[in-house]
């Protein structure tokens, strides 16, 4: 059995289905986030663990023990809000120290936990300010140095970087990753940006409609996503439909296109399959290894900094594709001839 | 139209001002010729004023104490738990507005008297009480709104969540959590509480306590410069309790940020 496992879980808000036979095992010291868009919800899921929430059916166990019945404030998990929810009245330290002073820790133990904590979130010298003195990552920090303080048996992350700008987000998210390993805590993070949850958890559940659509780590979810969903949300594509012709060998054909998969398929010969392309996966211009070349035209062009996004069209299609920008070659313009090429190694299979 | 706006506020001052300062002039005035500290000393040296001022004072602390305990966990949980029940409250809050404090003891003393299922006012303890909850009953609109104002604030859901995930059971949240952020509510709250309980006369006098609104009433039919300056003490108690709510705003460290 895992550390905290999380089995058909049900919630419904009046006639509002939110959550359906939700399950997920997760082991200890894994980070596992809930990606999905508002309303998926993932939030719920996670209320339900830390116990704002009761679930109308499903059972959530940690270490085999049913949390269920157990109020909030008795089952030692720790949160991180979206909006920090420090205690505007009290200090950082005393913010900090919440947790241990309800716990009946000793001063002296407290206090050096306290100064423990502030030194892993980087902030050693912040414990006399108060919440309003800070910033919003300092804040954030302070919120994650609260929540680890008692040593809890689980972290639940709620959003803790939306309210953020975009760098500190950024630099942030490293932070809670690097302190996650270092204590080796058992994680479950909620977010609505893939990239964040691509970029720092161990597994991802992709949430639908209360449903986990996949559940797999950020390279399954990025390259094989389970569903047209998973593969719409996660990541930038270029869908199509293809026609069978040989599931053995993989080839299939779309738009007049005949294209080698190089892998076997499941679906019969004949039968329609949902197939895309990632941008990453479309070459401007000729490549070695890249035996599909179309004749094209640039449709739009967006210069993202380090990648140039180009929207092409080919074989009656449309076409996104990433290039790395280079000083010495200017984008095409648009409506410009140009040629595009890609593997069929590189097409994705939806469900397959 | 500026010239309008100023002579609209200065008449407007001189409505509130001219009778304070005829009223202050006057209670100078015992001395016949010259201005004199004669009548205030009258008043302050007169036992049955700090009897009576004592006594209020008193009662106001004990209005006070019950109404924080009354008000704070309900305006709190309906804010929490019951958001659709707050138009109620507030229409039960609004009730001693409507209806005059002479009506409300009239039915204290017809359902406590001493032939009743709870004899209250059978005894000057029992009478204290009950004298106690009607002060909580005329402060509870000021009371009630300055704390959900407060509430307002700060996000109460979410501060709860985060004490509760700490460990934190409704003890605590309430008086650690919640209590300490919404301090200066609850004073102004309290201040108001003090000056309707100090000025109060209706429901000393008809329940026969010795306090200190029927006291200004005695005196104020019997002698000519004391009640001036009793008036202008309980102007100056008054002013000193806004002082305070200022003060103690100002004060509180974690919300100089508003300020």
């Amino acid at each position: 059995m895992s550390y905290l496992d999380i089995s058909h879980l049900e919630k419904s808000f009046g006639a509002n289905h939110v959550v359906k036979d939700f399950s997920l095992p997760i082991e200890k010291g894994e980070f596992v986030s809930l990606l999905g868009p508002s309303g998926c919800g993932k939030t719920t899921v996670l209320r339900m663990v830390a116990g704002f929430e009761t679930p109308d059916a499903g059972a959530i166990r940690l270490e085999g023990r049913d949390l269920v019945p157990l109020r909030p404030n008795h089952r030692n998990i720790g949160m991180v809000f979206q909006a920090y929810a420090l205690f505007p009245n009290l200090t950082v330290a005393q913010n900090v120290g919440f947790g241990l002073k309800i716990a009946g820790v000793e001063a002296a133990e407290a206090r050096t936990r306290v100064q423990e904590m502030l030194d892993l979130i980087g902030l050693p010298e912040l414990g006399a300010r108060y919440p309003f003195q800070l910033s919003g990552g300092q804040q954030q920090r302070v919120a994650l140095a609260r929540a680890l303080a008692p040593r809890p048996r689980v972290l639940l992350l709620d959003e803790p970087l939306s309210a953020l700008d975009a760098k500190v987000r950024v630099r942030l998210r490293g932070e809670i990753r690097e302190i996650q390993q270092r204590l080796g805590i058992t994680t479950i993070f909620v977010t609505h940006d893939q990239e964040e949850a691509l970029s720092i958890s161990d597994r991802v559940v992709v949430m639908n409609a209360g449903i986990a659509d996949q559940v797999g780590t950020p390279f399954e979810i990025y390259n094989r996503p389970a569903t047209p969903f998973v593969a719409g949300f996660v990541g930038t594509l270029t869908p199509f439909e293809a026609t069978v012709l040989d599931p053995d060998l993989g080839t299939v054909q779309s738009g007049g296109m005949t294209m080698n998969l190089g892998r076997p398929l499941a679906a019969q010969q004949g039968a329609t399959v949902p197939i895309a392309l990632r941008p990453e996966a479309v070459h401007l211009g000729r490549a070695s290894g890249r035996e599909i070349v179309l004749p094209a035209t640039a449709h739009s062009v967006e210069f993202m900094g380090s990648v140039i996004r180009v929207r092409a069209e080919a074989a009656g299609q449309s076409f996104l594709l990433d290039t790395f920008n280079r000083p010495d070659t200017p984008p095409p313009q648009p409506g410009e001839p140009v040629e595009i090429s890609f593997s069929g190694r590189d097409v994705i299979v939806i469900g397959g | 139209m500026k010239a309008l706006a100023w002579t609209a506020i200065v008449l407007g001052m001189l409505y509130f001002i001219l009778p304070l300062l005829g009223m202050a002039e006057f209670s100078l005035s015992m001395r016949r010729g010259v201005y004199s500290l004669d009548a205030y000393a009258s008043v302050l040296s007169d036992p049955q004023f700090q009897r009576t001022f004592g006594f209020s004072v008193a009662m106001a602390v004990f209005t006070i104490v019950f109404g924080v305990l009354l008000v704070v966990p309900t305006a709190y949980w309906v804010r929490l738990r019951l958001p659709w029940i707050r138009p109620y409250i507030e229409f039960i809050t609004l009730l001693p507005l409507v209806i005059p404090a002479i009506v409300i003891v009239f039915g204290y003393i017809r359902l406590y008297n001493t032939s009743s299922w709870l004899p209250l006012t059978g005894t000057p303890m029992g009478t204290n009480v009950l004298l106690m909850f009607g002060y909580a009953t005329l402060a509870l609109p000021y009371m009630y709104r300055a704390v959900d104002t407060g509430l307002r604030t700060i996000d109460i859901g979410t501060l709860t969540e985060a004490a509760q995930s700490l460990g934190a059971g409704w003890g605590t949240i309430l008086f650690r959590a919640i209590l300490p952020n919404v301090l200066v509510a609850v004073l102004s709250g309290a201040f108001l509480t003090f000056a309707i309980v100090i000025g109060e006369f209706t429901m000393a006098a008809l329940l026969d306590r010795p306090a200190f609104g029927p006291y200004m009433q005695s005196l104020g039919a019997n002698r000519a410069y004391e009640p001036a300056a009793l008036a202008v003490i309980a102007f100056a108690i008054t002013w000193a309790c806004m002082g305070l709510i200022q003060l103690v705003t100002r004060l509180q460290k974690h919300t100089r940020a508003h300020a």
